[in-house]
């Protein structure tokens, strides 16, 4: 080894560890900003070690890359609104599938043009990183459209669907195979990452927008399992690491992800989760709807003791987190107590409520998880339930015939009072019917929910 | 297989367990910086890119490899400073004056 290879070797190694203290960091909101600095530098040190590499020549070329990807990055970091973190995700799992793709690629076809043999284990390095790779990008651009709503969240089906998956699932296979065996074949390899592509598009396309948490995991973890197999096929250490943790947070999450939206993991993996279950005939809720007007409500909350608010995502539609935390103030200078209760797909990707609730200078420690909070409902004098419908939906426990028949929600029925913040008496995002909002504790107080909320504030002010 | 090819999957199933066990401790709270973190990280793609684009092989791999930098840098820049961005938000605790903590 020249003591070049060994300054960069170095350098990765310093880059690793540097990048599992910053994950490491993450386990606690106090010391994660620090740690992810740290992981910051890191990078930069592997950046700096990898243009020490004897094959790089051609300075120039390396010199656009960087330019043009920190104009595009700079923006896509300081810019993009916190709500839209989801599609933001999304995005930057096809620009890190396609770096891994596109090295693939040239490394294949430089190895052939260069008259060079290729050995096997590296011809299945390449062949996995190609094949997650280009069905990670297409499936993130479709992930993408989807969040953005460039296209319809509705799940695209047609007849005969999982037969064709399948039938492209097994060609793709089948060429992997062809190609381990015989790494000269370059139709195979060139229609791998074709046929790898079209596989991304039919894998999501049929999954509805509300499922979009689990992909966007899932998609994660396909970015990662890229990026190991680039670092198989180049020999390189840090890429391996990074791909390897990446790969597991992104499973990790969409294991928990798909407990939380009541499909099981078979379910996920295999991507076939667009179709919800199919249940017989729900027990439809009936009964009266009972309103409350905002004058009445605000004076039940600003002398309620002990608050706790239900974040759905039509709050962070509405953009009324911080008329939220508004009407918390003002139950908390009575003296009373405010909490939120955080349903893990309260928003569009694991973990958004958070981030929406944190922008708008809610506490972190106010937030609170669903374990947690369920057993506290019971002694909670008031919730209120804003832009949230499944994930309080009590048919989820009782009904063995709803479609979300076993999905964990919050227990908001155990609270002593509820009041519902509603645009209309139509059902929620997957269509059925609540029962929570027939209860006899519940209120519901119909309108806008920021007009609502706004109304509660100003109210609440006056009393 | 290779000697080296052995070496690399110790490599790749050890950190397959460090990442286990670290990122099961990561509460819900903090899922989407996580999301991001490990977006930012596996900009390091880029070291992969960087020579692909740097080594003047053939136009071909040029090309491909300077989009693989762009792609790469895009996600680095962006994605540290989009955590960042994100955990400068998450506030402790409200200490109001007087308040015993």
């Amino acid at each position: 080894m020249t003591p070049q290879q060994i300054l960069t070797d170095l350098a990765y190694l310093v880059a690793s560890v540097l990048f599992i203290l910053g994950l490491r960091s993450l386990t606690k909101p106090e010391t994660a900003r620090r740690g992810m600095q740290l992981a910051a530098i890191g990078m930069v040190a592997a950046v700096s070690g990898t243009l020490l590499h004897h094959e790089i020549v051609n300075y120039g070329w390396v010199l656009v890359g960087l330019t043009l990807g920190t104009i595009i990055g700079w923006p896509l970091g300081t810019r993009v609104a916190m709500t839209a973190m989801p599609q933001r995700i999304a995005i930057s799992h096809m620009f890190g599938a396609l770096a891994a793709t596109l090295v693939g690629v040239a490394e294949y076809y430089s190895h052939h043009r260069e008259g060079l043999s290729m050995a096997r284990p590296m011809m299945g390095a390449l062949g996995f990183e190609v094949l997650f790779g280009a069905l990670t990008v297409s499936g993130s651009l479709v992930a993408f459209g989807k969040l953005q709503e460039l296209i319809s969240g509705k799940p695209i089906t047609f007849p005969g669907q999982n037969f064709v998956n399948l039938a492209l699932f097994s060609g793709a296979l089948g060429l992997f195979g062809y190609l381990v065996y015989d790494p000269t074949q370059q139709w195979a390899f060139f229609a791998l990452v074709g046929l790898s592509f079209v596989i991304g598009l039919s894998m999501v396309l049929p999954i509805g927008g509300a499922d979009m948490p689990v992909v966007v995991s899932l998609l994660n973890s396909y970015a990662g399992l890229a990026a190991s197999a680039t670092g198989f096929a180049i020999g390189n250490n840090v890429l391996i690491i990074c791909g390897a943790l990446d790969g597991a947070s992104g499973f990790l999450l969409s294991v928990l992800m798909s407990k939380a939206m009541n499909r099981s993991f078979a379910n996920v993996l295999f991507g076939a989760f667009g179709s919800a279950p199919k249940g017989g005939a729900a027990a439809l809720a009936s009964g009266e709807m009972k309103s409350i007007s905002a004058e009445d409500a605000a004076a039940t909350l600003a002398f309620a003791r002990s608050v706790v608010v239900v974040p759905g995502y039509g709050l962070a539609v509405a953009q009324a987190q911080q008329l939220v935390r508004e009407m918390a103030e003002q139950v908390e200078k009575r003296g009373g107590e405010v909490k939120y209760a955080i349903h893990p797909v309260a928003g569009r990707m694991p973990g958004h409520m958070n981030v929406l609730l944190a922008e708008a200078n809610v506490p972190y420690e106010k937030m609170v998880e669903m374990e947690e909070i369920n057993d506290q409902f019971p002694t909670v004098d008031v919730a209120i339930v804003i832009g949230a419908n499944d994930v309080v939906n009590p048919a989820a426990k009782r009904d063995p015939n709803s479609p979300i028949y076993g999905m964990p929600i919050l227990n908001v029925d155990q609270a002593r009072q509820i009041f519902v913040l509603k645009r209309g008496k139509g059902t929620g995002f997957a269509g059925i019917e609540n029962a929570l909002f027939f209860d006899e504790k519940t209120s519901l107080i119909f309108g806008d929910a920021k007009a609502t909320l706004q109304k509660l504030v100003s109210e609440m002010k006056t009393l | 297989m290779t000697h080296t090819a052995i070496a690399e999957l110790y490599v790749f199933i050890l950190a397959g367990f460090v990442g286990f066990q670290v990122i099961t401790r990561v509460p819900p709270l903090l899922h989407t910086p996580l999301m991001s973190a490990t977006n930012a990280i596996s900009g390091i793609s880029l070291v992969g890119s960087l020579v692909v684009a740097g080594s003047s092989r053939n136009d071909l791999a040029t090309v491909l490899g300077v989009i693989a930098v762009t792609c790469a840098t895009i996600n680095c820049v962006g994605g540290f400073i989009i955590t960042d961005r994100m955990l400068k938000m998450f506030k402790g605790p409200k200490l109001k004056a007087g308040e015993p903590k």
